[in-house]
Order: C-alpha cells, then structure tokens, then sequence
C-alpha cells in the first residue's frame, strides 16, 4: 500500500524570477532519485503538493508539460509561509513533493477539436502544461486550432516572456495577449481578458474553452462565451481552494459533494452548475 | 456460531489473558468522565457507564498523530516512517454507535483510490468487542440513523447486559477465533437468551427521539440558497466541540513543528466550524461566516456523505447535543430542516 503522504524528494536546478513585481519565480525540480521520475505520470493540469520540511506543504499546479524530459516545473506566487519559504530558497535546495494529484484537462475529448485557451494573471501555470502538450510535434495533429488568449495587469506580470515570443512565431497558434495597463514598445492588446475575448470573436463550433485566472476574470467571461455560443459542458474551469491533504480526506477543499483536490480541480461548467457556488 | 455468554465475574480474568497478547484498550474513569485507553488489568475496565465523552475514533484517528519525522541537518529530505502499530488490538466496550461510526469512517479512509496507511493499519490489527446499551440517554437518537443499541455493524463480537452474566453476539470470523477456545463462553441456553430479547426490546423502546433521517437528505439537495441558513447559526459560538466530539468527523490539519534540526509532520484534528479551515492565502475564504460553516457541516453529514457513500455521516451518539454549549441542537436543526 502506498502511502499518500511521504514526500518525494527533487532538487531545484534554476529558480527563475518570472515578473517584474519579483513575487512569482519557476522552479525547475530534478527528482533525487531516478526510479521517483519513471513513477511520476502526469498529464497538463494536475498538481502537487510542494514541501519545504519545517516549514510545511501547499498545492500548485504542474506548469510544465509531460512532453518535455526531465523534472517538473513549478511557478509560484509567494503569499503564504510555504511560498514565501520556496521563495527563499536557492538553487540546489531540496523540495518536497507529492503526486500527481487531481485530474487532468479532458485530452480525449480536445482529440480534433479546436481549442480556445483563456488565461489571466499567475493562474497560467497550467494552461501552459496544456498549450506545450498539444503542440508538441508527435501530438499537435491530434488536434485542430489553437487560440490562446492570456491577459496580465502590465507587460512585466505576463509568465514565460520566451515562450510566449516562440508561440507568437508559430502558425499553428493564435495568441493574443493583453495587459490592463501598457507600457512603451507594447505590442499587443489593452484591456480585460473578456473583452479580448469579444474581440477575437472565437468560433464555439467544434470548440473547447479553457479558463483559468482570478474569480474576477472568470465571472465576466463565462458571460462572453456563453453568448458566443459555447455549451457548459465544452467550458472548463481549473479550480482552487484551500488543501492539506490532496487526496480527499482533510474535508476542506469540498464544493457541494465534490473535493478539488480529488474530483478536479478541473471541472466543465456544466458540472460546476451542479454544485452550490461556495468557492 | 450461536449466541455465548459469559458471567460478569468471569470479564475481568477474561481480558487479563487478552492483555498478555494484545493491546487492550477500555473504558476507564478518568477526573470525572469516561475515556477509552490502554488497560493492563482486566479489572480496570469500567463496564457500567453510559459513554466516553471523546468518542473513540481516537484509537485510528488519533487527534494529533506523526505523518513521518525528518533530520534537516541530512542531505535529502532525511524522512522517517513512524513504525506502525507493533501489537494486534482490541477496543472492549465500545458502545454500538462509536463502532458503526468507525464503518463510516472506513469509507473516506479507506474506501477510495488513495488508502490512508495510518488508519488502515489500526483498523485491521484491531477486534471490535461492542458493549449494548441498556440505558440510553436522553440525547442518544442512533435508531434514526440505521443503528440502534444493540446494532453489530463494526463490531466483531456484541456483549449484552442481562444481570449476572453477558450474552455474546458473535459478529466476525475474527470474533469467533478470539472466543471459541476460551472455556468462560458457554452457550447461550434460551433462558439468557429471553432475557437479552427483554433487555433489547426495553432499551430499544426507550429511545424516543426520532428524525426522519432519510427525508432530510431529500430536503437538503434544494436547500444550500434557504434563508433557514440565515438564521440557524446564530447561537453557534464556532467552538467546533460538536466536530472534535463526533465519532464520524474526519477532518485534520497538516503542520510542521521543528525543534533544533529534527522535525515532525502531524495531523491533527481540524473543524469546519473554524473560519480559518478554509481561509486561503490569498485572503479569500469561500466559508467567511458562521453561516457557511453551520450548513456545511449539516450539508455534509446529511447531504454530501450521503451522495458519496450512501449513508449519512451520524450515528446518533448524542455527544455533539449533551456537550454544546449554547444547546445547538442537531435533533431540532433537523427537524426544522424537515418542516421547510
């Protein structure tokens, strides 16, 4: 029997500052011990559960993509003891971790679908997972088009500056990105995620939405693509609440009858309008 | 295998030889409440009492309890599994409501994808010995909840009261491995064996709250947005004692403690009547006031648990009635439920 609540053990290799404010960095974690990586199988939006021994543990999604080789990635806004303490860490230092935990984004059912990506803000981390998953070369056939819409507050608060120049480039990918507040040689587009969405005007035929970012986001654009045409059931929210224990016993991290930690955190809309809204 | 008795003078000798091979846990008097806890003489058992005011889920799911310890000062994370349990154990004089309590709890340790190791090893190296109620208290409604006094769900043998001796309900194979080569059992013969039924029915009679459990269930999957909510928490002061107190709730904090170089991660017990269980870093608390604590922790006994594993998350014991300390009492809030 596998005990759910030991850490494995992976070393931070590159801690990356990721915003302008300094208060989100990247974490790439090698695992200590070889055998722990060939058993660690995750798919775009899982999470784990990242310690730091002394200190204590907190849930983040897994923002790399299993496509890539190697450890985990990890991107993390310091808020709380256990943030603040990864914060502090230098590389080389020791991390705990536990999972993959939760379910996945329904990859099944993208198969041949087009795929709109809704982000905002820090919440990115796993819609990155997704966006690398579906175009990685041997999957991105899989798959039909790809928009990915993804607003921050400023230019310096959007994650993984690189990458998002590398997907600009691609023909296979239409992104648009948008700050509430431009700054001299911003490209891009000015004003909320919603009304970016608007703009964009994004097909919901054959379509999914994917949305994750701060309540406010997601409240007014579920509006957007409802009128758009989308179906609750092709809408996918990635949710958040307090954790402990991930696996479905602590009783905290409960919407209605459903844990995040074990029934999601992906949920469709559809599903969501179940449940009462208590999160 | 049929009913067995045992004489009450017979008990204590009888766990005297339990001890010399297991762990033995019972109910002892302790200031002036009753607590389970490890006895080393058969005499120390105290077998005419009501019930312990902590329920005994303890002995599985302690209140606090090491996940693993850790050396900062090694290389790694220096992690170390506490051992488990060395002994088999038996829990004697369980009321039938704490047993059924521990089947509830089976159901989110054990009853899904993820196993809890801790609590399954207690579970499985523990035997069950029940002790009926033949005077229930004035709080105690488990016949609305599919237990009763006498009910065998978790135990693997019952012991019945019926004067100078007890009848034994044998339950498990377990049960009947721990009894069948002890010469204090003898056959129940039909006399002892009428008196038990005198005794059941008299005690089962003497119950007289009633919920209609099951109807509450129904009433409550409309209920989350009822202004009834708006009101019913009122008195609640959120000192969370009907929660610890409770032989069904499962919920517990993870944390850290850190002394020099050597750290521990432990459990403990946690509440949903506190408003920081769900408080988030960020600021946000999806359960801000009492309001949202009290009906989900109704929703959850009465509601949730019941579309999870088909059984409400109670069993009538009474605890969180007799020890509230505003009488919020969970009789009535069904009731009211009931009467929406």
């Amino acid at each position: 029997m596998k005990n759910p609540y030991l850490p494995l053990a992976m070393r931070a290799d590159k801690i990356v500052i990721e915003t302008e404010d300094n208060n989100i960095k990247t974490f790439s974690l090698t695992f200590l011990n070889k055998e722990d990586e060939t058993g660690f199988n995750y798919l775009p939006g899982q999470f784990a559960q990242l310690s730091i021994l002394g200190k204590g543990e907190a849930p983040f999604g897994i923002a790399s993509s299993p496509t890539q080789s190697g450890g985990l990635e990890f991107t993390v806004n310091k808020a709380g003891v256990v943030t603040t303490a990864l914060h502090n860490l230098e590389e080389g230092g020791i991390i705990g971790i536990r999972g993959p935990l939760g379910n996945c984004f329904p990859l099944e059912a993208f198969e041949g679908k087009n795929i709109v990506i809704i982000g905002g803000g820090f919440a990115f981390t796993t819609l990155r997972s997704l966006i690398n998953y579906i175009l990685y070369e041997k999957n991105r056939s899989r798959f039909g088009k790809v928009i990915v819409i993804y607003g921050a507050r400023s230019p310096g608060l959007l994650l993984y500056k690189n990458e998002l120049e590398e997907w600009e480039g691609r023909p296979d990918l239409g992104l648009y990105l948008t700050v509430d507040k431009a700054d001299e040689g911003w490209q891009g587009k000015v004003g909320v995620v919603p009304n970016i969405i608007k703009e964009v005007n994004p097909s919901p035929e054959n379509t999914y939405a994917v949305a994750c970012g701060p309540p406010i986001m997601i409240k007014f654009t579920l509006p957007v693509l409802r009128d758009l045409g989308f179906l609750p059931e092709r809408i996918l929210l990635s949710l958040e609440m307090r954790m402990k224990c991930g696996v479905g016993m602590c009783g905290r991290c409960n919407i209605g009858n459903k844990y995040v930690c074990k029934d999601g955190p992906i949920f469709t809309l559809a599903q969501l309008s179940e449940l009462p809204s208590e999160y | 295998m049929k009913e067995m008795k045992i004489a009450k003078n017979e008990v204590a000798s009888f766990l005297d030889t339990l001890i010399r091979e297991y762990k033995v846990f019972a109910p002892v008097k302790r200031d002036s409440s009753v607590v389970f806890q490890e006895i080393h003489s058969g005499s120390e058992a105290l077998l005419d009492y009501t019930n312990s005011k902590k329920p005994p889920k303890e002995l599985f799911s302690p209140q606090t309890e090491r996940l693993f310890s850790y050396d900062l000062s090694q290389e790694g994370l220096g992690i170390e599994e506490p051992p488990l349990a060395e002994k088999q154990r038996i829990i004697f004089g369980i009321r039938p409501c704490d047993a059924r309590g521990l089947v509830l709890l089976d159901n989110v340790f054990s009853g899904g994808v993820y196993k809890d190791v801790y609590y399954i090893d207690k579970r499985k190296k523990t035997l069950v010995i029940a002790l009926g109620c033949n005077r229930p208290s004035s709080t105690c409604f488990c016949t609305s909840l599919g237990g009763g006094p006498f009910s065998q769900e978790g135990s693997d043998l019952l012991l019945i009261d019926i004067g100078q001796e007890y009848v034994v309900q044998v339950i498990t194979d377990k049960g009947e491995e721990l009894i069948k080569k002890r010469n204090e059992f003898k056959e129940a013969e039909e006399q002892s064996l009428s008196s038990m039924r005198k005794v059941t029915d008299t005690a089962e009679a003497s119950i007289k709250s009633k919920v209609e459990v099951g109807k509450v269930k129904e009433k409550l999957d409309g209920m989350f947005d009822d202004p009834f909510w708006d009101l019913v928490h009122e008195k609640c002061l959120g000192c969370a004692v009907c929660t610890y107190l409770c032989p069904t709730c499962h919920c517990f904090d993870i944390v850290d403690e850190v002394i020099d170089q050597r750290g521990e991660r432990i459990r403990t017990w946690d509440s949903c009547a506190f408003p920081i269980f769900t408080l988030e870093a960020s600021g946000v608390n999806p359960r801000p006031s009492a309001k949202e604590r009290v009906r989900q922790r109704i929703m959850h006994k009465f509601k949730y648990f019941v579309d999870n594993y088909g059984v409400a998350a109670c069993v009538g014991c009474g605890r969180c009635i007799k020890e509230c300390p505003v009488n919020l009492d969970i009789r009535a809030v069904l009731d009211s439920i009931l009467n929406r």
